[in-house]
């Protein structure tokens, strides 16, 4: 079954023409993801790489029946993109975009939460469900179809745990990548939702990093709600305080988003916490009971 | 992005918010100036200023009151080229560069008023709290509800009922409202216009003479929305940051210098920070926190090499890719590129994972040059460990 992503799945592209766009609507194509078209506005009524591109989302949707979209806008314009998606009554909207201002998103956010959409990031590299779909700039060859919820504010550290599980023939229902900016679409509570209430999931990896507040809030919910095995990894243990460690939003500050606080809370809640990046494949294998 | 107590003050001024009268100067002859200018404007009272980025500057000394100018002249002497330490330092301190001059103000009370995003309800959040001049997270810890919030419908912003409650919580007389909730809208619209992530006022005063004034301001800035304020940019002060961190912006690379010995270069912001962890995990310290992004190009990570073999506490460099849009042949290349020009001889132990990792191991191996490759994380980083302690 899987979330969010799969055969069923029409996607469009915000910026397909660009170079990010075009690079990864090709490997979302070849991965098996149904590419119907993409945006740029100004290019619409020609044809990029085989692709129908329109001025806007909501001549690409009417024309496409597209049931989600992709963006790779530039930050200046992302937020706007995010809107003109939710407009178009799009049911997922992935932002992969990189460096939007908060106060834009904090603008943004009203409108998003009061509409039918369902928004993954910003600054994320989207979600696959192996096998079956992807949407983002994940490598699509390291994943495989299995059992393993995943959700990660780190695009990167996600890959590491999904080659994790891979080695060990473990493999994944979807892996969800939050996004590591202040403001997101979709927090690790919503994703927890999903994946706790998607049937193919057996267990769930969930990875967090320094900033905030959102992992204690997702340990109080999994202790409340989530009855499969969770395993956990928190980024940044040796981060110093009061640096922003590349993410918008992994700063520790004001005593707010240490490591050390959001490990315990998870410890608390019964989550399988890992000390190292490394072994976050071996603990979900010892969790079920394939070490 | 921070600046400097001064230059929030003159943003502050522009959007018709209450600060003290004063200059910036960077020498003793300036500070003589601006001292004598302001007794002469019938200051009862100078106070002079180090302008450094970090808090705490009143503690470490570097901020002392003078009542005649040859006190202030002594004052500036004191603290224009000190090393001031603070708790936000490191015991290393600071070297202050430039002092703010400023009229001394006959304070009533001390509060404090404070903006910045609250993640959890993704809205901008006016504090305001009567215990003014302590540090706000200390105040936070002990008494939370000495705190004040109101949150701002961004659409619509900070609006003056919300300002008037804060008002009123503060135990500011009637009298003083009307003024307070102008200071206020002041702050939020200076907040809004300029892409702060941070604004304090602390702090925020009531004068004897029923007036309000923000004594001390602190301002950092959306790094993200910087694209819109070129104005703004040039308020940086590269002297307050580490050289090598400054070079790295440069070349829009996330560097953070530590204090280790293993350099890391990683993609993404997570996986740096899950090196250096793993690093220490290992036994190791790492050096930096280096994110060259999702997608470096080859002159980027050349750029980040040469930034890493700078620091001369380094050892061993570690890279670790998981190429998403980063990818890794690329990297592999501009690798084998960066050790032939920059005459690398310290080990370099990497990581590979990702799209074209084949291909990226490949030119590594006909490259010729002696690299230690590690099959998984934890295997490198041990290799990189292992090779910090044997150059060292």
């Amino acid at each position: 079954m899987a979330v969010l992503v799969d055969k069923n799945t029409r996607l469009i592209v915000q910026g397909i023409t660009g170079r990010e766009g075009t690079f990864h609507a090709k490997a979302c194509a070849e991965y098996g993801t149904k590419v119907v078209g993409g945006v740029t506005p100004g290019k619409g009524g020609t044809i990029h790489e085989g692709w129908p591109v329109f001025n806007t989302v909501e001549e690409a949707v009417r024309e496409t029946g597209a049931n989600a979209s992709v963006i790779f806008v530039p930050p200046p314009a992302a937020a706007d993109g995010i809107l003109e998606a939710v407009d178009a009554k799009l049911p997922l909207v992935i932002c992969i975009t990189e460096g939007i201002p908060a106060l834009d998103m904090a603008k943004a956010w009203p409108v998003v939460k009061g509409s039918q959409s369902r928004l993954i990031g910003p600054n994320c590299p989207g979600v696959i469900s192996p096998g079956k779909a992807k949407i983002g700039i994940m490598p699509g060859r390291i994943h495989k179809e299995g059992s393993v919820g995943i959700v990660s504010k780190s695009g990167t550290l996600t890959y590491e745990a999904v080659y994790q599980l891979t080695t060990r023939g473990i493999g994944q229902s979807t892996a969800i990548g939050i996004g590591g900016d202040p403001i997101i679409g979709t927090t690790h509570i919503d994703a927890l939702k999903l994946l706790q209430d998607d049937p193919e999931t057996e267990a769930i990896i969930m990875i967090g990093e320094i900033g905030g507040s959102a992992e204690e809030a997702a340990a109080a919910f999994i202790k409340e709600h989530v009855t499969k095995p969770v395993v956990g990894f928190i980024a940044g243990q040796t981060a110093p305080p009061g640096r922003r460690m590349g993410h918008a939003g992994a700063i520790i500050s004001g005593g707010e988003g240490t490591a050390q606080s959001k490990m315990e809370a998870m410890r608390a809640a019964g989550i399988h916490v890992v000390q190292s990046p490394a072994e976050m494949g071996e603990m979900m294998a010892k969790v079920l009971g394939k070490a | 992005m921070k600046i400097h107590e001064y230059q929030a003050k003159e943003i502050l001024r522009k959007y018709g918010v209450t600060v003290p009268s004063g200059e910036m100067a960077t020498t003793l002859e300036e500070a003589d100036k601006a001292a004598k200018q302001l007794f002469s404007n019938g200051a009862p009272a100078v106070v002079v200023k180090a302008q450094i980025h970090a808090g705490g500057r009143g503690k470490g000394g570097g901020v002392k009151v003078a009542k005649t100018i040859d006190d202030a002249n002594a004052a500036s002497k004191a603290i224009l080229g000190m090393q001031l330490v603070t708790h936000q330092t490191g015991p290393q301190g600071q070297k202050v560069q430039r002092l703010l001059v400023e009229e001394a103000s006959a304070i009533d009370r001390e509060l404090y008023l404070g903006i910045v995003l609250d993640r959890a309800s993704a809205k901008l959040v006016f504090m305001a709290s009567q215990a003014g001049g302590m540090e706000i997270e200390e105040v936070a810890a002990k008494d939370p509800d000495a705190i004040y919030k109101e949150y701002i419908d961004p659409g619509i912003g900070l609006q003056p009922y919300q300002a008037r409650k804060l008002a009123f919580k503060l135990r500011l007389k009637p009298t003083q409202v009307g003024q307070a909730v102008q200071f206020m809208m002041g702050l939020y619209k200076a907040f809004v216009e300029t892409d702060c992530s941070l604004l304090e006022i602390n702090p925020f005063i009531t004068t004897k003479d029923d007036k309000l004034a923000a004594l001390d301001c602190k301002i950092n800035f959306d790094d993200n929305g910087m694209f819109r304020h070129k104005d703004l940019k040039e308020l940086r002060d590269i002297t307050e940051e580490d050289p090598l961190e400054v070079e790295a912006s440069k070349f829009n690379l996330n560097y953070i210098r530590l204090e280790g010995n293993i350099a890391c270069m990683v993609n993404g912001a997570g996986l740096a920070m899950a090196t250096m962890d793993i690093i220490k995990y290992a036994g190791g310290a790492p050096a930096n926190f280096l994110d060259v992004g999702g997608g470096a190009s080859q002159e980027q990570i050349e750029q980040a090499f040469g930034i890493l073999l700078k620091d001369p506490n380094v050892k061993a460099i570690f890279i670790n890719i998981f190429g998403g849009i980063l990818r890794v042949d690329v990297l592999a290349t501009a690798v084998v590129a960066a050790a032939r020009n920059l005459g690398v001889n310290i080990p370099i132990v990497l990581r590979l994972e990702g799209t074209n990792v084949e291909e990226g191991r490949k030119i590594l191996k006909e490259s010729g040059l002696k690299f230690e490759v590690g099959a998984t994380m934890k295997e490198a980083a041990d290799l990189a460990v292992a090779a910090a302690k044997g150059v060292a």
